[in-house]
C-alpha cells in the first residue's frame, strides 16, 4: 500500500458513483440508493483505513501525491492529509454515509438527489485533501450550487420559503467567497515574484518565513479571508444565512452543511489564515475572540426563544462555532487542538440531531415544538438519538462534546480570561435550550395523535447507529481523536511561539 | 506579396458564394439542411488548417493586413463559434419563412468580416472589416421577416450601428489628420498627448464601445438580442464581441501605446460601470434573451477590465476569456433554441421543468450559466482568475473586488433560471424533441466548459502565445 494513491482513490470513488448513477434510469430509485450507499461505504472504508494507517509519530502530510497541473499559474494537483484535515475527511465520510441512509425515503426525483448529494460530498472531501490553493477553490465552490438545487427541490417551506432560504444561503456564501478570492489572489501575487508563483500551500506558508509578506499585507489579506471563511463558519455578524438555510434544507443537506461544510471555514482559517498569514492572524485574533463570544451568547439567547426545532439547532450550531473561533483565536496549541476537535465533535452531533429532526418531521409533519411532545413513548430509538446528541451538545462528560470544549476553554482562558468566562457561561444557556427542547419534544404525557408514527427502523436507523456510536466511542476514548489532531497541531508550535514573541498589535486594545 | 496568408478569408468568402450558387440550384421548397452540412464541413476543414499555420508574423498589402498568432487565435475562435452556431441552428433555419440558403451564406460573410477585423493592421481595413460584419448582421438580425420584433431590431441595429460607425470614422479622420497615416504602427510613432489625438482616440474608442455594447453605449443590445433570430443573437454575443475586442486591443496596444495613461482611466471607469450595471439590470429581466444580453454586456465588462493590466498577461486573460465564453455561450443558446422550438417563446418561465423533461439540456444550461458567473470548476472561474490576477498585479485591487462580488451577485439571476428548470414542474407533458446536432453541441459545450475549467493549461498556452505575438507588448 506504499504507493497506492489513497486520497485520489477516495475522490475517484465518489466521482465514479456520480457517473454510475447518472447512467441509471431515473425510475430505478432503489438501485440508485443502493449504489450511493455502496459508494459511500467504499469511500468511508478508504478513509477509515487512512485514519488507521496515519502515522502519529511522524505527523505532517501523509498519503501525499503531486502532479503538476497548470504550469503558467503554478498549480499542481497535490493532495495529502495531516492531523487537521484527516479528522475532517473522516467526518465528511461519516456524515455522508449517514446522510445517504437518512434520505432513504426520498423517492421524488431520487436520481438527481443522490447525484447532487455525491457531488456535494466530493466537493467537501476535495477541499480537505488538497494541498493546492487553486484546487481548493475548485472544490470549495463546487458545493454551493448542488446545495442550492437540493434546497429548492427537496426543501421545506415553513417560516421562510425554501426558495428564499436556498438563495440566501447561496448568495451569502458566494459573496463571502468573493472577498476570499481577492485575498487569495493578492496572496498568490505577493508571496513570490513573477515566474516563481505557486498555489502550493506549503510554498505559500514558506513565504512568510522568507519575509516576502509584509505585516500590512498580511493584516489586509487575512481580513479578506476572515470575511470569506467567517461567513461559511457562520461567524457573527455573518451568520444569518445559517438558521434560515438549515430550516429550508432537506435533512441530508442540513446534516452535511452543519456537520462538515461549515467546518471548511474553520479549517481554512487554520490552514490558510494561521499557517500562511500568521501576522495577520495575530492582529485579528482578539477581534475574532470578541466575535466568538458574540456567537456563543447571542446565538444561544436566540435559540432559547425559537419554536421551530430546526431553528433551535440552527442557532445552536452558530453558537457552537463560537467555541471553535475562540479556540482558534487563542493561538496556542491547546486552543487550536480544541478548535479542531470541536469541529469534529460538533459535526457528528449536529448531523445526528438533524437526522433525528428530519425523521420526526417526516413522520409528524411538524417541527413546531409546542405541537410536539411525548415522542419517547412512540419513538424510543429517536429519543435515544436525540438524547445522545443533545447531551453531547451541552458537553456532558463521556460523550464526544466534552473533551473538545474543555480543551477550548483551557486554551482560551490563558489568552482571554474574560472572554473565556463569558463563553463558558454560554454552556449554561446551551444546557437550558437543549434540555428544554428535549423535555418538550420527547417527554411528557403520551400524545394520541402520534400513535401512528412508527419508530425509526431499517435503513434510516443507520445514521443513529453510526453517528451515535461515534459519539460514544470518541467520548469514551478521546485519545482516538485528540491524538491525531494533536499530531497535526504540534508542528505549529514553533510558529505559535514565534507569534507569541511578536509584539502585541490590535490585541492591546481589546485584551 | 504572399497571398496564401489570406487563405482563411478567401475560403470563407468562397464558401459563402458556393452556398449561394448551390441554393439557386436547389428546388425552392426543399430543406436547406444540406447547405448547412457543406458549410460545416468547410469550416471544420478551415479550422483544422488554421492550426497548421506557422507561428511567425507576416503581412500582406504593404502591412495593411497582418497574420500573427493573435489574429489566428481570433480566427479560430470565430470558426469554432460559427461551427457550433451552424450545428445548433439547423432546425431553426428549417423553420424560417424563406431565404434559408442565404442565411448560411450571410452568416459566413459576417464571419469573413470578423476575420478581416482580427487581421486588420490599419484603420481603414479595420473599418472595412467592421462594416462587412455589421452590415451583414443588419440583414441577419431582421431575418425573421414575419416578426415585427425582428424587423424592428434590424432597423434599430442599422440606425444605431450606422451612427456608431460614423463616430468611429470621425475619430479615424482626426487621427489621420494629426498623424498623416492610417497604419497602426505609423500612428504609434506620432501619437503623443495632444488634444487632436485625444479627441480622435476618444471617438474611436467610443465607436468600438458601441459595437461591444459597453455601458453607457449598450442601449441597443437588449432589444436587438431579443428580436434577432436566436443563432444570430448567439453570434452577436460571441463573434461580434470578440472581433470588437480584437480591434480594440490592437488599436490600443499598437497605435495608442503612448497614450496609455489616458485610455487606462477611461477603461477602468467604463469597465466598472459595465460590470455593475450589466449585473444589476439583468436581475430584472424576464426574457431569457434579454437576460443573456445583459449578461453578455457584463462579460464584456470583465474582458475590458483585463485591459487594465496593459501587458501580455492582461491580453492573454482577455483571449482566454473570449474563448471560454464561446463554449459557455453556445451551450446556453443551443438550449434556448431548443426551448424556443418547444414553447414558441423566450420567456424564462418557459424553462420550467426542463430538468425533468430533458435533464441533459438542463445540465448544459446550468453549467453554461455558472461558467459565465465564474463558479468553479467551470471555465469561467479560470478566466476570471486570469483576468483579475493580471489586474490585481497592476494594483487595481478595487476593480477585482468589485468584479468578484458582482459575479457572485450575478449568480442570483442565473439561479433564477436554474430555479425554473429544477424546482418547477413542466408546463406540459409533451415529449421534448431535439435534433442530434443540437445535442452534440450541447455536450461539447458542457465538456469544453468543464475541461477548460479543470485543466486550463492548453488554452492558456494558446492564448499566451497569441498575446505575446502582439510585438509591442
Amino acid at each position: 500500500m506504499e504507493h497506492f494513491p489513497l486520497l485520489t482513490a477516495i475522490l475517484l470513488t465518489l466521482i465514479l458513483g456520480i457517473l454510475l448513477i447518472a447512467c441509471l434510469p431515473r425510475e430505478a430509485t432503489q438501485t440508485i440508493k443502493i449504489i450511493a450507499a455502496l459508494i459511500m461505504t467504499v469511500a468511508l472504508s478508504f478513509t477509515s483505513y487512512a485514519y488507521y494507517a496515519y502515522d502519529f509519530t511522524i505527523g505532517g502530510m501523509q498519503f501525499t501525491e503531486n502532479i503538476p497541473w497548470v504550469q503558467d499559474l503554478g498549480v499542481s494537483y497535490a493532495v495529502g492529509v495531516d492531523g487537521i484535515s484527516l479528522p475532517m475527511l473522516l467526518l465528511n465520510m461519516l456524515i455522508g454515509f449517514s446522510a445517504i441512509f437518512a434520505s432513504w425515503n426520498i423517492d421524488r426525483r431520487a436520481k438527481e438527489f443522490f447525484i447532487l448529494l455525491l457531488i456535494l460530498l466530493t466537493g467537501v472531501a476535495g477541499t480537505f485533501v488538497t494541498r493546492d490553493l487553486f484546487i481548493f477553490l475548485l472544490f470549495y465552490e463546487m458545493v454551493v450550487i448542488p446545495i442550492y438545487l437540493m434546497v429548492i427541490i427537496w426543501g421545506s417551506t415553513k417560516r421562510v420559503s425554501k426558495e428564499y432560504s436556498g438563495m440566501k444561503l447561496t448568495i451569502y456564501l458566494l459573496i463571502g467567497s468573493a472577498f476570499m478570492l481577492v485575498g487569495i489572489i493578492a496572496l498568490y501575487l505577493n508571496a513570490y515574484p513573477a515566474g516563481m508563483r505557486t498555489f502550493s500551500m506549503e510554498a505559500l506558508a514558506q513565504a512568510h518565513q522568507l519575509g516576502n509578506l509584509s505585516e500590512e499585507f498580511q493584516i489586509f489579506a487575512f481580513l479578506l479571508l476572515l470575511i470569506g471563511f467567517g461567513s461559511l463558519l457562520s461567524m457573527w455578524p455573518f451568520h444569518s444565512w445559517s438558521p434560515d438555510g438549515y430550516a429550508g434544507a432537506p435533512t441530508a443537506v442540513s446534516m452535511i452543511h452543519a456537520g462538515v461544510l461549515k467546518k471548511i471555514g474553520g479549517y481554512g482559517l487554520i490552514r490558510l489564515g494561521l499557517l500562511i498569514l500568521p501576522l495577520g492572524t495575530k492582529f485579528w485574533a482578539p477581534v475574532i475572540a470578541v466575535l466568538a463570544v458574540a456567537n456563543v451568547l447571542y446565538a444561544a439567547f436566540i435559540a432559547l426563544a425559537q419554536k421551530d426545532l430546526k431553528y433551535v439547532i440552527g442557532y445552536s450550531s452558530v453558537s457552537h462555532m463560537g467555541y471553535v473561533l475562540i479556540g482558534f483565536a487563542s493561538l496556542n496549541v491547546i486552543g487550536i487542538n480544541g478548535a479542531v476537535a470541536n469541529m469534529f465533535a460538533h459535526g457528528i452531533l449536529s448531523a445526528l440531531l438533524f437526522a433525528m429532526i428530519g425523521y420526526v418531521y417526516e413522520k409528524t409533519h411538524t417541527r413546531y415544538i409546542p405541537d410536539l411532545g411525548g415522542l419517547a413513548h412512540q419513538m424510543p430509538r429517536v429519543a435515544t438519538g436525540f438524547m445522545l446528541a443533545g447531551m453531547a451538545s451541552l458537553g456532558l462528560p463521556g460523550l464526544i462534546g466534552f473533551i473538545p470544549e474543555f480543551t477550548v476553554f483551557v486554551g482560551a482562558f490563558k489568552e482571554y480570561p474574560v472572554y473565556a468566562v463569558l463563553a463558558i457561561a454560554g454552556i449554561i444557556f446551551t444546557a437550558l435550550y437543549i434540555l428544554r427542547v428535549l423535555a418538550n419534544v420527547l417527554f411528557g404525557p403520551r400524545r394520541a395523535e402520534f400513535d401512528e408514527c412508527a419508530d425509526v427502523q431499517g435503513a434510516q436507523l443507520v445514521p443513529l447507529i453510526v453517528l451515535g456510536s461515534v459519539l460514544v466511542m470518541f467520548g469514551l476514548f478521546p485519545q482516538v481523536l485528540m491524538g491525531i489532531v494533536n499530531s497535526g497541531v504540534e508542528p505549529l508550535i514553533p510558529l505559535l511561539a514565534q507569534l507569541h514573541a511578536a509584539p502585541v498589535l490590535l490585541g492591546g486594545i481589546l485584551q | 506579396m504572399n497571398l496564401t496568408l489570406l487563405t482563411s478569408e478567401i475560403t470563407v468568402v468562397t464558401l459563402a458564394l458556393l452556398l449561394i450558387v448551390l441554393d439557386l440550384l436547389m428546388p425552392k421548397e426543399e430543406t436547406r439542411r444540406s447547405l448547412g452540412y457543406v458549410a460545416v464541413l468547410g469550416i471544420i476543414g478551415l479550422l483544422g488548417y488554421t492550426f497548421t499555420l506557422p507561428a511567425a508574423t507576416d503581412t500582406v498589402y504593404q502591412g495593411l493586413f497582418i497574420v500573427d498568432r493573435f489574429s489566428i487565435f481570433f480566427k479560430q475562435l470565430f470558426l469554432i463559434a460559427t461551427l457550433f452556431t451552424f450545428l445548433f441552428s439547423f432546425d431553426y433555419v428549417d423553420r424560417l419563412p424563406g431565404y434559408r440558403g442565404e442565411f448560411y451564406a450571410l452568416l459566413l460573410l459576417a464571419v469573413s468580416g470578423m476575420m478581416i477585423m482580427a487581421s486588420a493592421n490599419d484603420l481603414l481595413t479595420i473599418f472595412v472589416g467592421t462594416e462587412l460584419m455589421t452590415i451583414t448582421f443588419y440583414i441577419l438580425v431582421a431575418f425573421q421577416f414575419e416578426s415585427i420584433k425582428s424587423s424592428e431590431a434590424g432597423i434599430k441595429y442599422m440606425i444605431l450601428g450606422s451612427a456608431s460607425s460614423a463616430v468611429l470614422l470621425y475619430g479615424m479622420s482626426w487621427v489621420y489628420g494629426y498623424t498623416g497615416s492610417l497604419v497602426l504602427v505609423d500612428i504609434a510613432q506620432q501619437a503623443h498627448t495632444n488634444p487632436a489625438m485625444l479627441v480622435g482616440m476618444g471617438l474611436i474608442i467610443t465607436g468600438l464601445f458601441f459595437k461591444l455594447a459597453i455601458i453607457p453605449f449598450h442601449m441597443w443590445a437588449p432589444d436587438i438580442y431579443e428580436g434577432a433570430p436566436t443563432p444570430i443573437t448567439a453570434m452577436l454575443s460571441m463573434g461580434s464581441k470578440a472581433a470588437g475586442f480584437a480591434v480594440l486591443i490592437r488599436i490600443l496596444f499598437v497605435a495608442f501605446e503612448d497614450l496609455q495613461a489616458h485610455w487606462l482611466l477611461i477603461i477602468s471607469i467604463v469597465a466598472a460601470i459595465t460590470i455593475v450595471g450589466g449585473t444589476i439590470i439583468a436581475i430584472w429581466q424576464t426574457n431569457i434573451k434579454r437576460m443573456m444580453a445583459y449578461s453578455s454586456i457584463t462579460q464584456a465588462g470583465y474582458m475590458l477590465s483585463g485591459l487594465m493590466a496593459a501587458d501580455a498577461t492582461g491580453v492573454k486573460s482577455i483571449l482566454f476569456y473570449a474563448m471560454l465564453y464561446v463554449f459557455a455561450n453556445v451551450g446556453a443558446f443551443a438550449v434556448i433554441v431548443a426551448v424556443r422550438q418547444h414553447h414558441g417563446s423566450n420567456e424564462i418561465k418557459d424553462f420550467s421543468g426542463l430538468a425533468q423533461k430533458s435533464p441533459l439540456l438542463a445540465v448544459v444550461m446550468m453549467i453554461a450559466l455558472l461558467s459565465m458567473a465564474g463558479i468553479p470548476p467551470m471555465a469561467g472561474f479560470a478566466g476570471k482568475l486570469y483576468i483579475f490576477t493580471a489586474v490585481i498585479e497592476k494594483g487595481y485591487m478595487w476593480l477585482a473586488l468589485l468584479g468578484f462580488v458582482m459575479s457572485m451577485v450575478s449568480v442570483y439571476y442565473y439561479l433564477m433560471v436554474a430555479k425554473e428548470m429544477y424546482m418547477n414542474e413542466p408546463q406540459d407533458q409533451q415529449e421534448f424533441v431535439i435534433s442530434g446536432q443540437l445535442r452534440l453541441v450541447a455536450v461539447i459545450s458542457l465538456l469544453g466548459t468543464l475541461w477548460i475549467g479543470i485543466y486550463p493549461g492548453p488554452l492558456a498556452a494558446l492564448a499566451s502565445a497569441a498575446a505575446n505575438s502582439l510585438s509591442i507588448l
